[in-house]
């Protein structure tokens, strides 16, 4: 049995195509810009079975069309990595794509197999650099560093993501150091995603304070202007 | 052969009738892409420059630039009338002027006068005189209505029904007029009118009979109306041009004619496309002026204009005529009736800035070619404008030359013919169930007689036995209405021309409808799987409700919920066969609410799903709002859970995510959109799913749109079964439209 925060049953942006996606419960990174604070605590959600979500699943195949599937995100995935691991046996026993959206904050022999066995890896690379990554996450960049590495030595396709947030990634600088991380890393695209406020409201209803008060979102120009450095 | 016909395949179709065998010959499927599409030209453009300022000039003055008061409407009354006549190609106005409405009194004299005077005018004493000899249909309608068909109405348990204004939903198979000529269809009407006269003389055949020797008058007439616009349409049309005109001509002169709620065109592209692909191989016609043809034709059906009372547009949102235009599909044999001009009449929305009519119904299929669907969903994304019907699920029952009357109706073309019914309001039934047959609102007894509910929590079996008394009970009490409308429609309010254009034998559907599937379903959920206490007034009539615990909502992909919705329309149907209908029409249902699901909340109590009184119940088919909580697939998988054989006069489904949920990049929208139309047409055993209206945009431009109004003249949204101007609805609607759920990932 595994803890699932939700269940959102289209999502076309985590991932290829058409999605069902399922936040797990639990994350062992806090970060500063986190939309979903109440996927933190390792005790929450519903607990729901491998073979439940499976079923659940096969409800939306119809829709997932060539490309789409289900995707894990959380939350951290990684926390419970056999229950995903069982849930992906599961979906591909019944012909469906399956994603990881994990930001690596924590690995272990679990987490690989689960890397191993999934179609897509879409890694949050929450920054760069050591120092940086503790101050915007809380935690350290090592298991990010050996998730990197393993998927090095595994070719696995990987959909590399940043967000964009002022005083913490929001330079051509970073940027450019985010490349130089995913250098030998099968890549097949990188999103860097700009900091929205949209989740500020959970963080005060379960009354964290909320440490990014007054931060901008980037505009699309500065947007566009850092994408252009990843194109 | 006719000489015009030459370099068509002959066959079936040049000796008898047959529009279907001439197109299944004719036609060149289209697999390609849209690489192919002209622009707009110059006068095209400045053509519709001169529209766009005469409708910005209407809207200044309340939705009604002009109203011919001295006429009545029909296909002689008026003299030809022009926009611009010497840049337009395909002409033909209702009345003398463009945009001037003509009164067309044959369906009620009270909605003319009282919708001339909303606007400022008042009808003109020779009209009036006139129809002091004349009965009205609605006139007709209330001679024979009983106490208790007026009571139904008054209260709102059945409304919308078309009693006092035209019943429309007939197609005309205007297709036939371009194709033969007028001389061949009188020829073939005189052979029909002959044969009935050997047959007994019982009330259907006199009925028939009479039917078909106005048919042949009005033929007449709508030659002649052509002829003042200087064309012969006597003989069939000899290229691109005339078809489209003749084709034109006839559809005006349906229009002139009747005030129908919804006037629909048909399935027209894919007949003319074969026309033009003759013109083009000819070398006579460049694909410039194929879509110049094309974008003329549609700047006419976007000028056609009914009058009618401010109270209709409550009902019925945004002046809309449903010129329902249906794009697409697959034949029988497996090729694909997509045709070039299936993109050049899409390709309007671009050339002619996007815009609510003709209600452009694309017929979705499984096996449509790729690039068709690509185009389809980037038309979607960009103007808001289209509709989806599934052809896989309406194929096998009308074959493939079927089209769309209104939103969601399918007959097929020239061969079947609806009787409208409008709808049920079934929320307010459970309402009336539970207070004894007396109105929650009003105390007044309409249904029959029982005790009010007992005190203490709701028990679901009682409640649905109790139900289903009720339900018996309007179905009798509705079939037997509409019996007595379509008589009378009948009688004093024909459709002439649009029944000479169907073959003289039609096979009749009598549509009837429910409102508030969501609210009932929801509410009996309630009942079952919650705790439901219902609170009494000092009438001692049930007019609240105390709701404690959780319960399943329909919307959510919950079997518990969606089988209870499912049971409803099963239910209902069921009922509704057990009551003859007149002339012997097959009964369907529609789940369809047009914009009446505003009406229809305002005349409604507080509902045990917790919905307050006078709230707007959820569109058509659609889930209530805020009430699913499992994201889009989930809710269009409960909307496909319904049986279309139960519901065979449609199930309508609006559906509004925002861009950035839809996708990351045009690209990906477009892909993501296939998927999702893909999925939601499949027909698996489980799901058979049959509209959906698509809307890819963002709240804060409604909002926006609702503050600067003069900044949006071309912003169109689907709603239920349709499209508008989204700054023609009233403040009250377009709050409801903000209201319903937007699907928007976090």
């Amino acid at each position: 049995m595994g803890r699932v925060h939700s269940i959102e049953t289209m999502g076309a942006l985590d991932g290829p195509g058409l999605r069902m996606v399922v936040f797990l419960q639990g994350c062992p990174l806090r970060c500063r810009y986190c939309h979903n604070p109440d996927t933190w605590a390792a005790q929450g959600g519903e607990e729901r079975s491998a073979a439940e979500l499976a079923a659940r699943a096969a409800r939306y195949k119809r829709f997932f069309g060539r490309e789409g599937g289900v995707t894990f995100s959380g939350g951290e995935p990684l926390m419970q990595a056999e229950f995903v691991l069982e849930c992906v046996q599961a979906l591909h026993g019944a012909g469906i794509h399956c994603a990881l959206d994990t930001g690596a904050g924590l690995w272990n022999e679990a987490a690989a197999r689960l890397f191993d066995a999934v179609d897509l890896v879409i890694l949050d690379v929450k920054h760069s650099d050591p120092a940086e990554f503790r101050r915007l996450t809380g935690g350290d960049i090592g298991t990010l560093d050996q998730a990197l590495a393993h998927l090095r030595a595994t070719q696995k396709p990987v959909w590399a993501r940043q967000v964009i947030v002022e005083g913490y990634t929001q330079s051509a600088e970073q940027v450019c150091a985010l490349k130089e991380k995913l250098a030998g890393i099968h890549v097949a695209k990188i999103e860097l995603l700009p900091y929205h406020t949209l989740g500020v409201h959970k963080w005060k209803a379960l009354g964290i304070p909320y440490a990014l008060e007054g931060v901008k979102p980037p505009s699309a120009e500065e947007m566009a202007a850092l994408n252009a450095l990843v194109r | 052969m006719d000489h015009r016909w030459n370099g068509f395949l002959g066959g079936a179709w040049t000796e008898r009738i047959d529009v279907r065998d001439f197109i299944q010959r004719n036609y060149t499927p289209y697999e390609g892409g849209a690489g192919f599409l002209a622009g707009a030209t110059a006068r095209t453009k400045a053509l519709n420059e001169k529209y766009l300022a005469l409708r910005e000039q209407e809207l200044q003055k309340g939705g009604v630039l002009d109203i011919d008061t001295e006429h009545v409407s029909s296909l002689l009354n008026y003299g030809p009338g022009y926009l611009d006549k010497d840049n337009e190609l395909i002409v033909g106005l209702q009345t003398e002027k463009p945009l001037c409405r003509s009164v067309n009194p044959f369906g009620g004299m009270r909605m003319v006068l009282s919708a001339c005077r909303a606007y400022g005018y008042e009808l003109s004493d020779t009209v009036k005189e006139e129809f002091k000899y004349r009965t009205t249909h609605n006139d007709g309608v209330f001679r024979v209505y009983t106490e208790q068909m007026r009571k139904a109405r008054h209260t709102g348990i059945i409304t919308g029904l078309p009693d006092a204004y035209g019943r429309g939903r007939i197609i005309g198979d205007y297709r036939r007029v371009a194709l033969y000529g007028t001389d061949a269809l009188i020829e073939w009407k005189k052979r029909d009118f002959a044969a009935l006269g050997k047959k007994p003389m019982d009330d259907e055949n006199i009925r028939l009979m009479e039917e078909v020797s106005r048919q042949i008058d009005f033929l007449g007439r709508l030659c002649k109306m052509a002829e003042m616009y200087g064309c012969d349409i006597s003989h069939p049309a000899a290229n691109a041009r005339e078809a489209i005109q003749w084709t034109y001509f006839a559809y005006l002169a349906a229009i002139k004619e009747q005030n129908g709620a919804a006037m629909s065109l048909g399935r027209v592209s894919t007949f003319l496309d074969i026309y033009i692909e003759r013109d083009l191989r000819a070398g006579t016609l460049t694909e410039e002026e194929a879509q110049e043809l094309m974008d003329q034709f549609v700047l006419k059906l976007r000028m056609s204009r009914q009058l009618r009372t401010p109270e209709y547009n409550e009902l019925f949102a945004g002046d809309p005529n449903w010129v329902t235009e249906s794009v697409g599909g697959m034949g029988e044999d497996g090729r694909t009736l997509v045709t070039k001009n299936s993109y050049r009449v899409l390709n309007t929305l671009y050339t002619l800035l996007p815009a609510p009519e003709p209600n452009l119904t694309v017929l979705w299929s499984e096996k449509l070619p790729e690039p068709f669907k690509r185009f389809c969903a980037k038309v979607s994304i960009d103007t808001d404008s289209i509709q989806y019907e599934n052809d896989d699920l309406m194929r096998p029952r009308f074959g493939d030359d079927y089209a769309i009357a209104c939103c969601v109706s399918a007959a097929r073309i020239g061969k079947e013919m609806q009787f409208f019914g409008a709808r049920c309001n079934f929320a307010k039934l459970l309402l009336l169930a539970l207070n004894g047959g007396r109105d929650e609102k009003s105390g007044d007894q309409v249904g029959p007689e029982e005790p009010v509910i007992g005190s203490g929590p709701l028990d679901y079996a009682e409640v649905k036995a109790r139900f289903d008394r009720y339900v018996s009970w309007i179905a009798d009490l509705y079939v037997n209405t509409m019996n007595v409308i379509h008589y009378m429609h009948d009688k004093y309010a024909y459709e002439k021309i649009q029944m000479a254009l169907h073959d003289t034998n039609v096979h009749r559907y009598m549509s009837f409808g429910m409102a508030g599937l969501s609210v009932t379903a929801d509410s009996l959920s309630a009942i079952q799987y919650a705790r439901v206490t219902p609170l009494f007034d000092e009438r001692g009539l049930v007019t609240d409700f105390q709701v404690e615990g959780e319960f399943p909502c329909y919307g959510n992909d919950d079997d518990r919920a969606d089988d209870i919705a499912k049971a409803l329309c099963h239910d209902f149907i069921t009922e509704l066969r057990k009551h003859k209908t007149y002339r012997n029409a097959e009964h369907t249902l529609s789940i369809l609410t047009i914009t009446s699901n505003v009406v229809y909340g305002k005349k409604t109590g507080n509902t045990p799903d917790g919905r307050r009184a006078g709230e707007p119940f959820a569109p058509g088919a659609n889930p209530m709002h805020g009430r699913e909580k499992s994201g889009a697939l989930a809710s269009l998988n409960s909307v496909s859970k319904l049986s279309y054989d139960d519901c065979r006069d449609g199930i309508s489904n609006t559906f509004t995510v925002t861009p950035g949920t839809l996708g990351a990049d045009e690209g990906e929208r477009v892909q993501n959109l296939v998927s999702l139309l893909d999925g939601y047409f499949a027909l698996d055993g489980t799901h058979a799913a049959h509209h959906l209206n698509v809307n890819v945009l963002n709240r804060a431009t409604l909002e926006d749109a609702m503050e600067h109004p003069e900044n949006y003249p071309n912003l169109t949204i689907r709603v239920s079964g349709y499209a508008v101007n989204f700054v023609r609805l009233s403040r009250a609607q377009q709050l409801e439209v903000l209201s319903r759920t937007f699907h928007d990932a976090m």
